[in-house]
């Protein structure tokens, strides 16, 4: 074996080992943490370090080949879309109502609701209003 | 190597299927399944270089797309009730804002 393939298989190792670590790091974190916004943190361990390092090792398996073209294209395809539906989620969860344990009566950060039903100052105090408005016609 | 990476991603699937059975709150069975879906897609590349035939790729690919789609239009349906053009349907409505 040359010095070269050498290096590559050895790189190939290091990524591919440690992109299993973070995979199961974040599944096991997105399993144990209390939270649904702590679980989030878990979900992009998942989403930015596993796929990427995975995909970087598998890439150097393959060569220059098609394989790496398509390894390539799935990479940054889970690379755009993971955080997006992360955020997509989050942002879910924020108009539905749900809060952090910390911050139990946040409002400030919350988007204006699409369907306005009580005009901008008829806020109540229940936090799943909007939710329930517009989810039920 | 891949043996390694084929029992780590196993490993993770059951935690996260864990969180997606016991889950609280929607959002955290959602976000589950979606996390579910990126190991389903590092699972097929992995599997297919560890039985030496990397050829399962499109379907890696095609499991990306179905899973970032279904994500989607799952948030958007519990948000509204329906998968379809919102602002047509609230005007069939008879406009009762």
């Amino acid at each position: 074996m040359t010095m070269g393939a050498l290096l590559i298989e050895v790189l190939s190792w290091i990524c591919i080992t440690s992109g299993a670590f973070f995979v199961v790091v974040g599944a096991f974190g997105s399993w144990r943490l209390e939270d649904f916004w702590a679980r989030l943190h878990a979900a992009s361990v998942t989403d930015s370090g596993g796929v990427i390092l995975l995909i970087v090792g598998m890439c150097l398996q393959a060569g220059l080949t098609l394989v790496t073209v398509k390894l390539l294209i799935i990479g940054v395809f889970l690379f755009i879309t993971g955080p997006t539906a992360t955020h997509a989620v989050a942002n879910a969860a924020l108009v539905s109502g749900l809060r952090p344990k910390v911050a139990r009566g946040l409002v400030a950060a919350e988007p204006a609701p699409l369907v306005s039903i009580d005009g901008p100052d008829g806020e109540d105090d229940e936090d799943e209003a909007d939710f329930e408005k517009v989810g039920k016609p | 190597m891949f043996t390694l990476a084929t029992i780590a991603i196993f490993v993770g699937m059951i935690f996260v299927m864990i969180r997606a059975f016991s889950g609280p709150t929607l959002y955290d069975r959602v976000l589950a399944v979606n996390l579910f879906g990126t190991h389903t897609v590092l699972l097929i590349g992995v599997m297919g270089f560890l039985f030496g035939r990397p050829d399962f790729l499109d379907i890696a690919l095609l499991y990306a797309l179905i899973n970032f789609v279904g994500t989607i239009a799952v948030l958007k349906f519990f948000r509204y009730r329906a998968i379809g053009d919102i602002a047509q349907m609230q005007g069939e409505e008879g406009g009762t804002q």
